[in-house]
């Protein structure tokens, strides 16, 4: 993509506050309380059913919410119908119009607004620059490949100049390498254009490469929004912590201070410590070391390749299954079968109720 | 292998061949008596026609109930079916019922079912609006009553038209990225939606098109002489020229779907070379 002439939007502070929608027995968002920065790019993360989709089909004025607030610069949007929103979206399905070219359909919103035919065509032309497909401008979508028709589509989406850019799993439909490609473009884009961007993704490796800050929602509500860095480090719940990277869960126990005592060492508790009920302590891979003892507890059950480091999996005597990263070259010392000892961090520890079976 | 291939092949063949005299013998048969004169061949049957009373008038009749009927059907399922996709999904298999069921009402049925009615008025409301109408729909220059059967026949055959076009394309996905484009729900649908039903509409304006040229039952039995009525008639006392008039409506329909053929296809053909 270049760095066109298109001119840089004015760009919104957009809040959700106490959304609720419910769809029958289904309740989509369960009091959403959220606030998009002017000029942020923010994910909102999580699994199917949580209510991302339905957040941004609000915003957008697709959908309609049951109760709360929706303010775009302060102002409740909710009666301003979806054509004078003034936000652009890139859908999940490949939206552009078959009967158009790549031209025509950027150039849709201009002939919307009754833009003369010469500026539309040069703005369609600006916009396809912006996008790194100029050559494309006469093709019609069938005609081009997944990832450029969503090149276009987000072409189309910053024809109006929009102050809120909504992007859709705009990637869920692309093949890995266009996606991570993409990905690049759409942020390298939104940062140049300094767009307020609401992105919706399942894939949590999308959402903390991309966004400045991710939102994790869970069942209609918000379990966390924080920076990419902070949300993997510090994870407020241990929902968030699984869902956002890799964890093992190991048994332990509460000693009377407070702590819990896991694998025979006393550990400081992150956060709350459950009151009650059988406790597991979350780690990261990357935060278990492993080092090879003929008589220690853990023995080396997988091992997968992940280019400079080795995901392996151990299993203790009492059958929990941990995974470690390790260099490669350390892991090459781990053979499948052999014994090591298994040290956990000596920072505090994020604790979980066990999940009944 | 190769033998099963090649004995797959003389079955195709018969097959294609006995289809096509099934269908060639009959409309041979049907030009050759057309222009068979005792003298030789003669096209007096052909040349007649624009003479022939009644020809004109009950050509022009058909193709103005022909017209109409194609708009009110379209201006009444297209907006309801895209309104039923959008609005309503669940009410799609109640829409597909009532739109298949005059499927299953033979038009003598229907014909008969309109006489009813149309007979049905006392006295004391002739000076009503009421009464008034029922008079209108039935002018013999153009009768309205047709239009409403027609409508009802030809319902079936455009909904399925028209549905199969509207299963090929993501309609919510295009309006909502129309609508998030500036366009407003009416604009939405006619700059997105019917561009992209093109075919449907040409394919459900054709079956109704035939559909209204070939219907005799109810124009008959309401006794009013559209084209197909007229053949019958004439075919009564001038046969020569009620077969050539059979020939050239065959024709007729035949032009309308290779026009409706090469349209689609100079579609495909604009879109594929554009690369």
């Amino acid at each position: 993509m270049s760095t066109a002439t298109v001119a840089p939007t004015t760009s919104a502070t957009v809040e959700f506050r106490s959304l609720r929608r419910q769809f029958g027995t289904t309740t989509a968002l369960d009091g959403l309380d959220l606030t998009v920065e002017p000029g942020e790019l923010l994910a909102l993360l999580g699994p199917s059913g949580c209510g991302k989709t339905t957040a941004l089909r609000i915003l957008a004025g697709f959908e309609t919410h049951d109760s709360g607030e929706v303010l775009v610069d302060g102002e409740d949007i909710t009666r301003i119908p979806a054509h004078k929103r003034d936000a652009g979206m890139v859908f999940q399905s490949y939206s552009l119009f078959p009967h158009l070219t790549a031209a025509d359909n950027v150039a849709f919103g201009l002939r919307m607004r009754g833009v003369a035919k010469a500026e539309r065509r040069r703005r369609a032309q600006e916009l396809l620059e912006l996008v790194g497909l100029p050559q494309r401008a006469e093709h019609y979508p069938h005609q081009m490949s997944g990832g450029q028709q969503q090149r276009i589509a987000l072409a189309r989406a910053l024809a109006l100049q929009p102050r809120v850019l909504l992007l859709d799993e705009p990637l869920s439909a692309l093949d890995a390498k266009v996606r991570l490609s993409l990905r690049e473009e759409i942020r390298r884009l939104q940062q140049e254009l300094g767009i307020t961007t609401l992105f919706v993704t399942h894939d949590q490796e999308e959402a903390l490469s991309m966004a400045d800050r991710v939102a994790v929602l869970r069942a209609g509500r918000l379990e966390q929004c924080a920076t990419p860095s902070e949300l993997y480090s510090r994870p407020a719940t241990a929902f968030v912590a699984e869902f956002v990277g890799t964890m093992s869960r190991i048994p332990c126990s509460r000693t009377a201070d407070g702590q819990v005592e896991v694998l025979g060492r006393r550990h400081a508790v992150d956060g709350a410590l459950p009151a009650d009920g059988e406790l597991h302590v979350l780690v990261r891979p990357e935060n278990v070391e492993l080092a090879p003892a003929a008589d220690g507890p853990a023995q080396v059950i997988a091992a997968s390749f992940l280019g400079a480091v080795t995901r392996l999996t151990v299993r203790l005597p009492d059958g929990t299954e941990i995974k470690s990263d390790l260099p490669t070259e350390a892991a090459s010392a781990l053979p499948l079968g052999t014994h090591a000892t298994l040290t956990l961090p000596t920072r505090p520890v994020l604790v979980d109720r066990a999940p009944t079976a | 292998m190769a033998q099963l291939i090649s004995r797959l092949r003389v079955w195709r063949g018969a097959v294609l061949l006995l289809a096509g005299l099934y269908f060639l013998i009959p409309m041979a048969a049907s030009v050759w008596f057309s222009i068979d004169d005792a003298n030789g061949i003669s096209f007096d049957a052909y040349t007649g026609l624009l003479s022939a009373p009644g020809f004109t008038d009950s050509l022009v009749l058909t193709l103005e109930l022909a017209a109409v009927t194609v708009v009110v059907l379209l201006l009444l399922l297209v907006p309801a079916m895209i309104a039923v996709r959008l609005g309503a999904p669940k009410l799609r298999p109640v829409l597909e019922v009532v739109c298949t069921l005059p499927l299953v009402v033979p038009p003598v049925a229907l014909t008969a079912g309109l006489i009813g009615v149309l007979r049905w008025g006392p006295d004391y409301l002739m000076d009503t609006p009421f009464f008034q109408t029922f008079v209108f729909i039935q002018q013999p220059e153009f009768p309205l009553v047709l239009v409403i059967a027609y409508v009802l026949m030809a319902l079936p055959l455009a909904y399925r038209a028209l549905d199969s076009g509207l299963r090929a394309v993501d309609v919510r996905t295009l309006v909502e990225a129309a609508r998030n484009c500036g366009a407003s729900w009416p604009r939405a649908v006619v700059s997105v939606i019917l561009p992209n039903l093109r075919g449907a509409l040409l394919n459900a304006s054709f079956l109704t098109l035939a559909l209204v040229l070939g219907e005799f039952t109810t124009a008959s039995i309401l006794g009013f002489q559209p084209f197909a009525v007229w053949i019958y008639s004439v075919g009564n006392s001038q046969g020569q020229m009620s077969v050539a008039v059979s020939v050239l409506s065959l024709l007729i329909t035949w032009v309308l779907l290779l026009l409706l053929a090469a349209a689609g296809r100079e579609r495909r053909h604009k879109t594929t070379t554009a690369s």
